[in-house]
Parts: C-alpha cells; structure tokens; sequence
C-alpha cells in the first residue's frame, strides 16, 4: 500500500494522453478522455451513443500503465481507463498499427469516391488520407456485395460497407426495431436485412448520419449535390412539438436535405424521418408562387397589391362577430400574434389553433412539459395515455425507449394496440367510448392507495371497475421518477376533458411529472400567446359547428388539418369570404377560399417556436421562398397596414418582437358531457407522415411503408359478426375503403387513420361508424 | 448475398404452424438450459431441430418462426443461420454427406473420396443430387477425427476409416 492515490474523488481517474492530463469518471474508454481534451482518435466503430463494438481497431493507440507498455496497442474505444495510465496517440508504434489497420479495412472498399455520395464528407476519406498510405499495394480482385432496397429513404452501395456495424446496433440499440444484421461471416460478411425488407424504423435516416462510408445514403438527396456546394443553416423542427434542432443543407436557397444539430436536451445527435425528409414537401407541384385571386368563379394570379387589397376589403365586408380565425398549430409566435391584432382590430373574438380537438369543456391548450424531455431517459415507470408515441413524437418514444432499457415499466391506456419498441409492462387496449373508464379504474386504484380524488371526478372514479393490474401500474409509478404522457389520441379524444383531468389526478397522486403532448409545433407558443377565443368568441369547433360568413385560414388545410373534415368543408363552402394565408393551393382549398396568399414555410422564413420544455427557439430564413411568397409577418404587416390597423407601424422583427406580450388561458373546470356511442366508434390518429400539408406532399416519406394505405381496420371477432372479409371493399360514409383485419385493434372500434385523402372528410375520432359492403 | 425478398412471405408467420410438434419439443428442451432472459443462447439448437424437420435446410419461413417462437428479433436468426456452415440456407440434398478434406484425411485420400463421390453422384462439391437424395457438403473443416482419417459426417453421424467400397456401400445405404 506504498502508492498513494491521486484523485479525490474516488470515481474519477487521472490519465496522461499525448502528455495532457485528464481527469475522467472511472469506468471511461480511453477514447471519451481523448475527445474530452481534443485529441483525434480515428475511429470508424465507436461512437458514442452506441455500445461500444470494438470491430474496426482503427482506434489502436499505445498505452503504459504503472511505468510499464502494454505489449500490444489498445483499442481506445474498448479500453477502460486506469490511474496513472499514460495514453500515446501519435508515437511511432501506434501511428503504425492505424497504418496497417487502415491498409486492411481499405483491401475491399472500392475506390469510387468520385461517384460515391459520401465523398467529401467521407470519415474514410478523411481518415485514409490522415492515416493511411498513399497508394494501395493491394493488386488482388476486390469483393462485391449485390444491394438491397430497404426502403425509399436509404439508398444502399453495400459493396462500400466496412462492416463497422453502426448501422446495426443503431436499429437495435436506438431504433429498437432489429432490422440490419451482420450476415455469413469471415470475408463474406454483410450488412443487411437478409429478407430484403424495407427499414421501417421512424428513425431510420440516422443510420445515413452515423454510416462513417458511402454504403448509406439518403436517398432522396442521392446525386443531387457534393457537400462542399451546400451552405449548412441552423432550423428547427416544425412537425412536432419536440422542436428538433436540424441544419438545413441548401444550394442557392433550396433544401436539399436535414441533418440533425446536436442538442443534448431535444434531440441528442438524431433526428426523426419525420423531420429529415420533410423538406421535399416544399417544393410540391401546388406550391403557390404568385398570390391569387378568385373572380367571378376563376382563379387569377395577381400583384401583392391587389390580392391584398381583396383581402381588406373581403375582411372589411362582415362583421367582427361574423369572421373567424382559424391558426395552424405550427404557426410562429411573431405571425400569431400579428392573427391575433388583425382579428382584435376586426373586432372578431374567434380565432383559436387547436384544429383537431374536439373537446372543448375544459378550455385546454398545450402546457409545456412536467417533466423535461431531457429527464425522460432516466424515469422507471411511465403511465401513457392514448398516445401512439413513436409516432406521435419518435425522439420522445426513444427516450422513453432508453428508459425501458434500464428497466422502466411503461404502461397505456390506448383505443388501439399501437406498436411500440418496447415492451408494455401493461396496457388497457379499449375502444374509444371506454377510454374514460379505463383510466377511471387506474384512477380508483390511485384512490385506494390513499390519494384523496378530486372532487368533480370523486363520483366517476367511485363507480369505477378495478382490477389488480391498476394497483400494479399505480405501484410502479409511485415507486420512483416517473411520467404521465398524455398523447394525441387522447388530446384529440371527444372526451378529452375527462382524460386529461384524470391523467392530470393520476400524476399527482403518484407523484408523476405530467406531459401532455401539444398538437402542433408551436401549440405551446401560441397557447401561451393566448391564441385562443377571447371573450364570447368561438372555439375552432364551435365556429364551423355555427357557421361565420367569413374565415381567415392561416396555414390550415382543408379538410386534412381539421378534427371533423365535413364540418370545415360545409362551414367553409357557406361562407361569403373566405381569406386564405397558405403555401399550397390544395384543390379543396381552391374551393372555398377567395384569396390566396402565399406565405413561406417556417425553413423559409424567421419565426420562434416553443417547445414541449418552453423553450423559445427563434430561427432565422435558411430557404429562398419560391417566387413572390412572403414570410407570414410581412404580409399580415402589409395587410393590417393596408387597413390602417394599431399594432402594425413596426418596421422590422425585433420592433414586432417587442410587441409580443404573453396572455394567459383561463381553463375551465368542467368535463365533457359524457355520450355512449352505439355501435363501432372510430379511431381517428393521424398518420406520422400525413400529420401537416408540408409532410402529405414529401414524397420518399408518403412512399414509406410506415404511411399505410388507407383502410378501415377492425379485428377479427367484429369481422366476423358483420360478415366481412379481409381486403373486401366497404363504405365508410361517402367513402369505400378496403376493410383490414388488424389485431390491434379493440372490440367495438374501427381504425382509420386520418389525413389520408379518401378519410379526411369521414366522420370524426369517436363517431359512431357503420360499415357496409360496397 | 443478395436479399432473398421473402420478407412479404415471412413476416406474419405462425410458429405454432410452422415448427412441428417435435421441433418445438426440442427448442422447450434446449430453452430449460439458459436463463430466461437469454433465449437468443437457445437459437443454434432451434434452428438446428427446424432444418431437421425440413430434411436438410432451413427456409426463410422457418428461421423466422424459429425467431418468433423464441420472442427474438428475426434478424439475429438471421445472423446466426448464415454464419454457421452445419445451418444450410438454401435447398439442398436430404442426406447430408461432408467428407473431412483437412490435412489428416486429405494426407489419408479424402480428396480422393470426394473425387470418387463426384463421380459416382455426377455433382460437383457443394451440389445436390436430382433426385434430393444427396447433398455433398461443401468443402468441410477438421471434423476432430484425425485417429481414424479418413473421415467424414453422414447426417452428423461419422464414418471412419473410409475406404471407396465403405464408401460406396454407405452412400448406396442412403434412402
């Protein structure tokens, strides 16, 4: 016991690397303390949010430990650190040892950089260039690899494969979905799926990002650019709420693809599908360039200033009380709150976001997390209400999907056995109608644990079924860190009310953190903007249920963004004006609305969106909108000025940022009064690739098997009692859709997912649905 | 390797279907030999019994019924059915003949064996007879029966000391 211990605390180490000192918790690689204090470690395997594989050895470094070399060069990824281990990089033996490692994992990699579309961000390039020698002295016959096809979003050039397995242990490790393996063995080994299926993870661009060769691609981006022709923009995320950081990567001012921003608190270094491919939709055929007109029944292009005098005048011509404002969730703060000057300046009182719900009695609008994103990974127990999470969110599910890893027990009450990558601990799979109770018999339970029930729902949970499972579920989540995420499926339930208020009971009582997940990217910003109906004014609900003789749409689409299709579409073709501030002339929309004008998406304009932590992430343009499309402020700033509106004299962002003021949402106590529905009550999500117009037109997603065709999906037992069979055609409505038998799927509900063009305008989530043949 | 493209064919396949009685005895028995949490240990013995069911080889359908059987992800059986050489992937003979080439039967004349075989089936190492009767196993590693060289495996079974009239009496034997 001669030696005397250096560090203090007793879970650190001290190391030298290349002669600096690092200090590192035990239990580190020697890689992590080398990234710690800047020092290049080539590597193709490591990285270092996946378990360490230790396959490629580029990473030899020469190590000394207790005054003594290691014999052999150490792997740096695999090697833990140790006190007093003294680390070389750069000496003569290691520099060798990276040499003829990178000699040999270059023996099969073809040397097509120049139609490769890796090259020039290439980690082989740069590193054989850094490491290796200048010339090949390898003259024997190179191996091929015939490719697969894994889907419309990854392009695959197996041949090019280093067999790091990245790929691999991302899909199992993050993806949770186990799609890519290792195949044969030896020199045969292979990366691939074996049966030839599509990579139907919602995450599966990241295996583009972490790929360190050209064996995967983006596929739409395939041979479209060369990395050094693109200028990287910083732009957030504007299809869910979770606001991923991304860099768009444009040439002349056209996205040519995303690529995650790192931030450890929203998105680590990933980024969803969802969010990587969207842009595609920006440039769809219906993209309008030009604002335009409706005279006399036909459609004409026109200058800003006539389409925005028609405008004024057509907002001018009814009444305030007559107008209503409907606002895309996804809206920015900055054009939001010029929506709500424009309308107060009106005098109309109905402007509201939140399109898809349909339960008004509790005046919700979207909170911001309980518990961080962030702090998700690490609960034990988690409680989901009616969420389809990996899709709803995907880089929220994976969090909870790390959670699950270390032992979390998840538990939902669902109206359809949603596919989830992970395990339920329990789940109540019911029918829309029996939601309510579901989580009423979870909420009795909490009850009988000791948690005093709140008054307005004491009866309600007193009538109550329970079931041993409940008090295991309730156990669990008082057990430790836990979270209550209430999903779309519940937030867009008729009976919203009752869900959210007994999910809100059942955190409390628990102890849960409560995150209801916002419908819409920026449904918390504009929640807390107060861009809701002010006083007497109408819900979204209400406005179409009691017609206006005018609507300002700004950013909707319908009937796609809407809870109930029909309803818009009615509301929306009795109206005598109909303004429409929108990217795309959809045919619906040509329809109905009057004016046209056309406003740029959020990669295409400067905008703040909130996200589900409350964190206000301001982006700036990183796109060139197309043609005389103006950003959504400018051209509510021209039209308010137009009318000589107060609230409009700024003349630049920050003097309308200044303006900006938060208004709180009075919420309402009371609950949605409860209808039993007869017959099949319908399951209304919306499809992960159908959820904006952005996202219905990109078309490598729309391609993905993850968007299904439309159907109307019942289980077998109800197939059964009505006669019908598999794949035969029946009418839902005003529509005729080929029926699935689909397990997942409870008694008493039919599934059909919305969005979709022949089930936007079917009647709404929890409707009674009768299907008959066609 | 090109990607066989049965995933349409395989993916909803039932193991209670697909993997007989027997087989499916076989993998409970193999399974009471790992913890619970570690049935992935359990694949080499199950897709072994499957390929025994199918007289030979394994198909797509049976390693991903093995896979669902187990509750594991398709793609380790996947894995684990390409990597070993005893697992056959695509259709061959149902009698597995491997005649031992390494280099104490090959000193012994097993190159000579395999010759004789080739011409007497008229295939070629590796190759199955029309008839599906024989399948002569692609060049074969040291089957650790050096004593008695030259060796070979008939359905797992060895033969030794193989002389080409044992030869011709054994493969004459098969049905």
């Amino acid at each position: 016991m001669s030696a005397q211990p250096t560090s203090t605390a007793p879970d650190v180490v001290n190391i030298e690397v290349d002669g600096k000192p690092v200090q590192i918790r035990k239990g580190a690689m020697i890689i992590e303390a080398a990234d710690a204090v800047g020092i290049a470690i080539p590597r193709f395997c490591y990285h270092r949010k996946l378990p360490i594989a230790a396959n490629c050895r580029m990473c030899l470094v020469d190590v000394e430990m207790g005054g003594r070399p290691m014999p052999k060069p150490q792997p740096a990824c695999a090697t833990p650190v140790g006190e007093g281990m003294k680390v070389t990089t750069r000496s003569d033996k290691a520099l060798k040892f990276q040499k003829d490692v990178m000699e040999f994992l270059l023996i099969n990699h073809p040397l097509d950089c120049p139609i490769c579309d890796q090259g020039g961000e290439c980690e082989l390039q740069d590193v054989a260039l850094g490491y290796g020698r200048s010339v090949s002295r390898y003259t024997e016959r190179k191996r091929t690899i015939a490719d697969e096809n894994i889907g419309p979003l990854v392009a695959t050039e197996m041949t090019r494969c280093i067999q790091c397995t990245r790929c691999v242990r991302f899909t199992s490790e993050i993806a949770g979905s186990y799609e890519l393996g290792g195949m044969s063995r030896g020199e045969n080994l292979q990366i691939g799926t074996y049966i030839g299926k599509t990579v139907e993870t919602e995450l599966s661009g990241n295996i583009i990002d972490v790929c360190p060769v050209g064996a995967l691609t983006n596929k739409p981006f395939q041979f479209q650019a060369r990395a050094w022709e693109l200028i990287a923009r910083p732009s957030v995320a504007y299809h869910d709420a979770l606001g991923s950081n991304l860099w768009l990567h444009t040439r002349r001012g056209d996205v040519l693809r995303t690529v995650p921003r790192d931030n450890e608190s929203v998105n680590e270094c990933w980024l969803s599908d969802r969010d990587r491919y969207s842009h595609q939709g920006l440039y769809a055929a219906d993209r309008v360039s030009a604002p335009q007109v409706k005279r006399n029944g036909q459609w004409q292009q026109t200058t800003w200033d006539d389409a925005l005098s028609v405008a004024a005048e057509a907002l001018k011509g009814v009444p305030g009380s007559e107008l209503g404002v409907l606002v895309h969730p996804a809206t920015t703060n900055e054009e939001a709150d010029l929506l709500l000057r424009l309308a107060r300046s009106l005098g109309s009182a109905h402007v509201d976001h939140r399109l898809r719900q349909l339960d008004f009695a509790d005046n919700a609008v979207a909170t911001r997390f309980g518990l961080p994103v962030a702090e998700v990974s690490q609960v034990q127990a988690a409680l989901l209400v009616g969420s389809d999470l990996r899709r709803e969110m995907p880089l929220l599910n994976h969090r909870l999907h790390q959670a699950t890893k270390k032992g979390a027990k998840v538990y939902a009450v669902n109206p359809a056995a949603f596919d989830f990558n992970y395990k339920l601990a329990g789940a109540a799979i019911v029918p829309p109608q029996g939601m309510v109770d579901a989580l009423l018999a979870l909420a009795r339970a909490a009850v009988a644990e000791g948690s005093a029930a709140p008054v307005a729902l004491a009866d309600a949970i007193n009538a109550a079924a329970s079931d041993a499972g409940d008090h295991a579920a309730i156990a669990a989540l008082k057990a430790g860190k836990a979270v209550v995420i209430l999903g779309e499926a519940a937030a867009t339930h008729p009976e919203a009310s009752w869900l959210r208020a007994i999910a809100r009971f059942v955190a409390t009582a628990t102890g849960a953190g409560y995150n209801e997940l916002p419908v819409g990217a920026n449904a918390v910003g504009l929640a807390q903007l107060g861009v809701v109906p002010g006083n007497g004014g109408l819900d979204a609900q209400a406005m179409l249920v009691q017609p206006r003789k005018a609507y300002v749409l700004y950013g909707v689409e319908p009937p796609q963004d809407f809870a109930d299709g029909t309803l818009v579409l009615e509301a929306l073709r009795g109206a005598q004006q109909v303004v429409a501030f929108s990217a795309y002339a959809s045919d619906a929309l040509r329809e109905v609305a009057d004016v046209i004008l056309p406003i740029a998406l959020l990669p295409e304009a400067d905008g703040t969106l909130v996200n589900v932590d409350g964190v206000a992430q301001a982006v700036q343009a990183g796109a060139k909108a197309p043609g005389e499309t103006r950003p959504g402020w400018k051209v509510l700033r021209a039209l308010g000025g137009l009318m000589k509106f107060a609230g409009f004299e700024f003349d630049d962002l920050a003097g309308l940022r200044d303006g900006i003021a938060a208004r709180a949402v009075v919420a309402r106590d009371s609950l949605a009064a409860r209808k039993p529905v007869a017959g099949l009550a319908r399951i209304a999500t919306w499809p992960i690739y159908r959820s904006d117009a952005v996202l219905r037109r990109a078309t490598a997603l729309n391609a993905h098997p993850l968007n299904r065709a439309p159907a109307a999906r019942i289980n077998a037992d109800v197939a059964a009692r009505l006669g019908l069979a598999d794949g035969a055609a029946v009418r839902v409505g005003d529509a005729t859709l080929p029926l699935a038998i689909d397990h997942s799927v409870p008694d008493g509900a039919v599934w059909i997912e919305a969005a979709q063009d022949s089930t936007a305008t079917l009647p709404p989530y929890g409707a009674a649905i009768t299907l008959s043949k066609a | 390797m090109k990607a066989t493209g049965h995933y349409d064919q395989v993916k909803n396949v039932d193991p209670l279907a697909v993997l007989n009685q027997h087989t499916r005895q076989h993998i409970d028995h193999w399974l009471t030999k790992f913890p619970p949490d570690r049935k992935r240990s359990a694949l080499i013995q199950a897709l072994f019994a499957a390929q025994e069911q199918n007289q030979g080889f394994l198909t797509d359908e049976l390693i991903a019924a093995v896979a669902k059987y187990l509750d594991l992800p398709a793609v380790w059986a996947y894995e684990v059915a390409s990597f070993y050489s005893m697992l056959e992937t695509r259709p061959v003979g149902r009698n597995n003949v491997a005649i031992c080439t390494n280099i104490s039967c090959w000193l012994n004349g097993g190159v000579d064996l395999v010759k004789h075989c080739e011409k007497k089936l008229g295939i070629k190492l590796g190759e199955s007879t029309a008839d599906g009767r024989i399948y002569l196993k692609r060049e074969e590693e040291c089957i650790a029966a050096c004593v008695y060289a030259p060796a070979m495996t008939v359905n797992g079974h060895y033969h030794e000391r193989i002389t080409i009239e044992k030869l011709d009496a054994i493969l004459d034997g098969l049905e």
